[in-house]
Formats: structure tokens, sequence, C-alpha cells
């Protein structure tokens, strides 16, 4: 017998209580929790936002379409960035304003090399207001996960409001569970001393994010 | 190397000890009472906590009440994402499986990220006898690893060091595992996290194999889930070529949309955070990003035992999030040491005898350690009753009954003298009430012992005269504490611990 057979078998037997018509999905969930805390307008959702991220250490920019490069060079420049790993499909347009060398994120670079980089831009697959979440999803504008790992500085763009939703449960059916996803709560931190916040362990230690605003909102 | 819990002393022993250590109640006090208010915050914020708790706990009653399903389900889905699944019917099985799994690599190193499971089975001490070093890469269990103790907390593993201890534990050690601390380390916390970071770094660029566990288990998509704060996680899952997780059998959910109660459920019960600041999933591989290999350990080791048992098998709904430790007044006074196992506090009180089948001294002690005063309950994000768990224990200390052990029924003798163990049970829990008059009979036993090794004296007498407890040794905790240091520690084990 297979420990595989042995262990089924254990629970079977375990379960020898449970009645023989009872399907896997016929124990009730009940699901009245709030699909949503409150109402919000976008606006209020997207304020929000900027709260809960700011709250974790998160520095929050925002600005317009025809801003953003300019933002990311400043940002860049004044992190004293010389280079910065760039996601394959990252718009070029977002870096033009750049003085960091762009570095490539390519299959066969290695960890090494990526921790010599300064510093990395992507953008995300939505982010939650209420946590104050952004959440990478591998999309051709987020790379590889280790790219937003290693470097010690990210920016991370957020198009607003299109990526942003209210709550957990509306992100998740917006999510697709084959892709490897990271979900991102401010920088990295500890509590492990004493049980105090230190921010920055092994993650970027600096997060900004960018709010962008698509469409004339925010 | 790491120490083992193997051989602790039964429960009231090992905290009376404890709760002599001032520092260590100290800082355990200013820990644990920071966090609960932070927790009550975070909790505050959702008007639908009450919700969320029900059907966190519902959600995992459908997959206990199904596990075989859940598990061949997942098996499925892992398999079809790219995976390979292993089975563990106990800790030897799981550390055998896990050795192989690395040898076959042929790396000599892995990296670990918090993992309780694989600190139940003692994965460090078996990889180590098969000349595999494990790094703990939790800041945490770092500090645990490097001061060559033993977890105290499920979130905090270190939670009963200062940080002054800790820069010792820093500056003596860290250049021994390699890059050392820097020179005029200081206990300031941002600079104990910075000599961290250091020394870690370079263990995460070269690490080939990385070792885990995980947090949640999707059955129907083959989805794995990290919770964590510091990135040593994602460093762990998202860097080596080959990738370990090992899991016990209790951590499925069966669906994505659960996921939205307990990410909603876990972090602000654990760090009392709205969300944690990183939290991985991944289903099998991902052509180029992450490992190329991946391994998923299902872990039994005790959990069909519990299961068998209807009253005690909702301690199987536990997400490890630690607020039951955070408001118990018996965990405060006797620190996380004492329960024996990596799981402390009230959820340890009913989970460790269960998983052992109440198999000793020890594991017949620890549904005594509480005072049944319910905060544990209260605060329980999946509502698991845990003095009602206590109660039962305790019924099949003193009753007898059927227990599994190792998948086999097992009938427990009743103790002597029921009314004399149900005097004992009162005064266990007016001792535990009482925590000074505990400390005050506990020395006093100590001092005795010479002369009654196997007699407890004052309201302790009667349970003594009729179980035969475990001599009190002629030593006491700290002094067994030291002389059990010299690293023969083998079988079950410390470190790692998923948050
Ligand atoms: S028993 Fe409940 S409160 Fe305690 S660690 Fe488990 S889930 Fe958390």
């Amino acid at each position: 017998m297979s420990s595989r057979d042995v262990v089924l078998a254990r629970v079977r037997r375990a379960l020898a209580d449970v009645p023989r018509g009872e399907g896997p999905y016929d124990p009730p969930v009940p699901r009245d929790y709030q699909r949503v805390h409150g109402s919000r307008t976008p606006e209020e959702t997207l304020e929000l936002l900027a709260e809960n991220l700011a709250d974790y250490r998160a520095v929050v920019h925002r600005c317009g379409p025809g801003e953003l490069p300019a933002l990311i060079g400043r940002l860049l420049a004044a992190r004293g960035a010389r280079t910065v790993v760039v996601p394959p499909g990252l718009d070029p347009r977002w870096l033009s304003a750049a003085g960091a060398a762009a570095v490539p994120d390519r299959a066969e670079g290695t960890a090494r090399e990526l921790d010599a980089v300064d510093s990395v831009v992507t953008g995300c697959a939505l982010a939650i207001a209420e946590t104050g979440t952004l959440v990478l999803d591998g999309g051709p504008d987020q790379g590889r996960r280790r790219i937003t790992l290693v470097p010690d500085h990210h920016i991370c763009v957020v198009r607003v409001p299109a990526q942003v939703v209210g709550s957990v449960p509306e992100a998740l059916p917006r999510l697709a569970p084959e892709r490897p996803l990271t979900w991102i709560s401010g920088p990295s931190a500890t509590s492990d001393i004493e049980l105090d916040r230190v921010e920055g362990v092994h993650g970027p230690r600096t997060l900004e994010v960018v709010l962008l605003a698509e469409d004339g909102a925010g | 190397m790491s120490r083992s819990f193997l051989g602790m002393p039964a429960f009231p022993r090992a905290s009376a000890a404890t709760t002599r250590d001032t520092r260590l109640r100290a800082n355990l006090t200013h820990a644990t009472h920071t966090i609960r208010d932070k927790r009550a915050a975070a909790v505050a914020e959702l008007d639908d906590w009450a919700q969320l708790r029900a059907a966190g706990a519902a959600i995992k009653d459908r997959t206990l009440r199904h596990l075989d399903h859940y598990l061949e389900r997942l098996e499925e889905s892992v398999t079809a994402a790219g995976g390979r699944v292993h089975w563990a019917a106990d800790a030897a099985e799981a550390n055998r499986i896990v050795t192989r799994l690395v040898r076959e690599t042929g790396e000599r190193e892995v990296v670990k990220v918090k993992s309780m499971a694989t600190q139940e089975t003692g994965l460090n001490e078996a990889l180590a006898q098969a000349g595999i070093r494990a790094y703990e890469t939790d800041l945490a269990e770092l500090i645990v690893q490097l001061g060559d103790d033993l977890p105290s907390h499920i979130l905090v593993p270190a939670i009963h060091r200062n940080r002054a201890e800790i820069r010792d534990i820093f500056r003596r050690e860290m250049g021994k595992w390699g890059r050392p601390a820097p020179e005029g380390l200081s206990d300031s916390p941002a600079e104990l996290a910075e000599a961290a970071r250091r020394h870690l770094r370079e263990k995460f660029l070269t690490a080939k194999v990385g070792i885990s566990g995980a947090n949640f288990m999707v059955a129907d998509t083959g989805t794995l889930v990290v919770v964590e704060s510091e990135g040593n996680g994602r460093m762990c899952l998202t860097l080596p070529e080959t990738l370990i997780s090992v899991v016990g059998i209790e951590k499925i959910v069966p669906s994505w949309q659960d996921l939205e109660v307990f990410l909603q459920l876990l972090p602000r019960s654990s760090t009392a955070e709205r969300m944690n600041p990183y939290t991985t999933t991944w289903t099998g591989t991902t052509d180029g990003d992450g490992p190329r290999t991946f391994h998923l350990v299902l872990l039994d080791n005790g959990r069909t035992d519990t299961l068998a048992d209807t009253v005690g098998r909702q301690a199987l709904r536990c997400i490890r999030c630690s607020a039951c430790l955070n408001v118990c007044p018996v965990y405060e006074r006797a620190g996380g040491h004492a329960y024996g196992s990596p799981y402390p506090g009230p959820i340890g009180a009913i989970l460790t005898p269960q998983l052992r089948g109440l198999a000793g001294p020890l594991e017949e002690s620890l549904p005594y350690a509480s005072s049944l005063c319910g905060a544990c309950y209260e605060v329980c994000p999946v509502a698991i009753d845990i003095p009602e768990v206590l109660v039962h224990l305790r019924e099949r200390v003193v009753q007898g009954g059927p227990v599994t052990r190792g998948g086999a029924r097992v009938v427990l003798k009743p103790a002597k003298g029921h009314a004399a163990e149900r005097a004992a049970m009162r005064a266990a829990a007016w001792a535990f009430d009482h925590p000074g008059a505990l400390r005050g009979g506990m020395r006093l036993a100590a001092r005795t012992r010479r002369l009654h090794p196997r007699r407890l004296p004052g309201p302790g007498r009667a349970w003594s005269d009729t179980r035969a407890l475990p001599a009190v040794p002629a030593e006491s905790f700290r002094d067994w504490w030291r002389r059990t240091r010299d690293g023969s520690g083998s079988g079950n084990g410390s470190t790692g611990g998923v948050t």
C-alpha cells in the first residue's frame, strides 16, 4: 500500500460519521459577508487606496497621462538610480525621460546581476483600496517575479480608475489563479524584534506608487 | 544545530520554570499586549467580521468533512499544473522524501521560509544528518537558529528575545554561518534588520533549492499561497530552481473564491494589518518565472488521527494566526517553550495532544494548560471552540476511551480513582486561575523533589497519587535545558513555521 493510499484510507475511516449521501459541496458556507465595506464613489475609492498605501509607507504620487515620463524620470533621478530594470512589455514612452540606463529583464540573467540594478519600473494587474494592496500577475508590463523583488527600489504604476477595485472579494475574480501572483502592501517589513514594525528587510525597501489618471479621472 | 522539542517535560513543570524567568515574562507581556490591542483595532475596521468568521469556519468544515475528495482534487490540479505530489504518512517519511529530493539536485544547502510543518517533523535535523545545511530566512527563525534555541510563538518565534539579546546573538553567531554582523552593530531594530538583510542576501542569490510550507492550498486550481512580511518568502519561492513545499493535509480550501475570506481573516488576526506586506500564490510551475521544478509533500503526521475525533477535529481549522496565544493568560505567564511542541498557546494545548494521540505525560498535561477563560475562542478567526476541546481531552485523560494513533484505534485506560482525578482537575483549573499559587506549588515541588520524587505536594497530591507521573527530574527546567543543548536532538525538531 502506498502512503497515498494509507493517508486516504485513514481519512475515510476518520470520517465514518459523515453521512454517505453528503457531497463535498453540501456542507453549507454562509456568504453573507460584504463584497465591499461601505459605499464609495470612484473618487473616494481612489482616495482610500492612496491613504492605505501611504499608511503602510508606500510613497504615493499622482499624475495625468502626459506627465508620467517626466515623473518617472524625476523619481529615478532623486533616487540616484543609474540602472533600471524594465519588463518586456512596458510602454517605452514611460521611460523616455529617464536618465537611468534601462536593463531588459532577460530569462538567462542571474539574480546576482539583478542585485546590481538600482530600480525597477512596472505596471500592475490591479490595486485594492481597502487594504492598500498592489497585485502583480507577471503580465508583459510587470515581468518575472524576481525583478520586483531583488532591486531595492520599485516604482509601480496603477492605471486609475480602471485597475482599482474596492476590496479583496472584488479582486479575486479578476485574477487568474494559474498565473504566479505577488500581492504587495507597502515595502517589506518585519515585526520580529519585540513586535516593533521595521520597514525594509529583503524586498525593495522603497516602494513608490504612481496613480496614473486615464480618461481624465483622478 | 537547532534544538529539539523531543522529551520536553510535562507542561506544569516546564511552565513553572518559565514563570520564574522575569525577563522572558516582561518580553512576552510587552509583545502580546501590544499586538492584542492592534488586532482589536484591525478587526473593528470590518463590520462583517462575525460573518467572515462564520464563513471561514464553514469553509474549513466543508473541507475537513470531505478531505479525501479535496486531497485527490488538489493532487490532480497540482499535477496538471506541472507540480509533483508526494504523500507522507508521518514525520520520518516526510523527512526522507525531502532529503531524497534535495539529494537528487546534488545541492548541499537549502534556503527555508518559516514552515511549521517542517518544524513539526524536525526536517532541519534530518537534513543535517544527511549532510545538508538548511538556512532559516525568516528574521525570527534566523534569531532562533543562530541562538541555538527553540521557537516560542507561531508568528514571532523569537518573541522571548529582546533587542539586546538579538544583537548579542547576531554579533556572536552570524560569522559562523556566513556574512558576519557589521562592526558596532547596535540594538536598534532597524540596524538588526539591516544586518539580517545583508547576511541572508548572499544565500538567496546562490540558493538552488528552496523549502517552504504554505498557508493555503486551493483544491480546484492547485494554487499554493504563502503569506509573509519580510520578502524572504518571495526569495525562497521564486529564486531557486527547485521548490519543495511541505504542507499539512488540512491546509486545503476548496475554491479560489474561498481565499477572499481567509485573506481578510488572516492578516488582521495575525499581524493586525489590513494586509500583510507580501503574499505569493503559485500554481505548479510557470515557464521562465520561478522554480523549474515544484514538489508538494502532503503531510499527515497525526492529522487524520485528529480528524477521527468528532469533537477535536475542529482544531484542524486552525490557520496559525496566533491570536489565541496573544490573549492567553497562561501563555503569557508560561511562555511558548513550556508547550513542548512548535504549537504553543491554546492551539498547542489542543493540537499537540491530538497529533500525538495523548501518548505521554506532556500530551496528557497540555489540556490542563488553560484556565478555560474563553478568550482564545473569542479571538479565533475560524471560531475553534478551544475550551470545548480542552474539556473533551481532559475527560479522555481522566475517563479513558478511544483515541486514534497512527491510524489505529487504541483505547486509553481510565485513570484510577475518578474522584481524586476530578479534584485534581479542579485544582489545576484553580492554579491556572491563580498563577502565583501555581508558581509557589511548583517551586515547592522542585524543592521537595529529592524527598518525594513521585508526589506533588498540596492540591496536586491526589493527582500524583493516582497517576504514574514521570519523576520530577533532580534538576530544574533551566538546568535540563542547558544540559540538553549538546546538539544530540534528533527526531522532532525546531525551526521553521508558516505564518
Ligand atoms: S486556533 Fe484560532 S486563534 Fe489560535 S492560531 Fe489557530 S486560527 Fe489563530
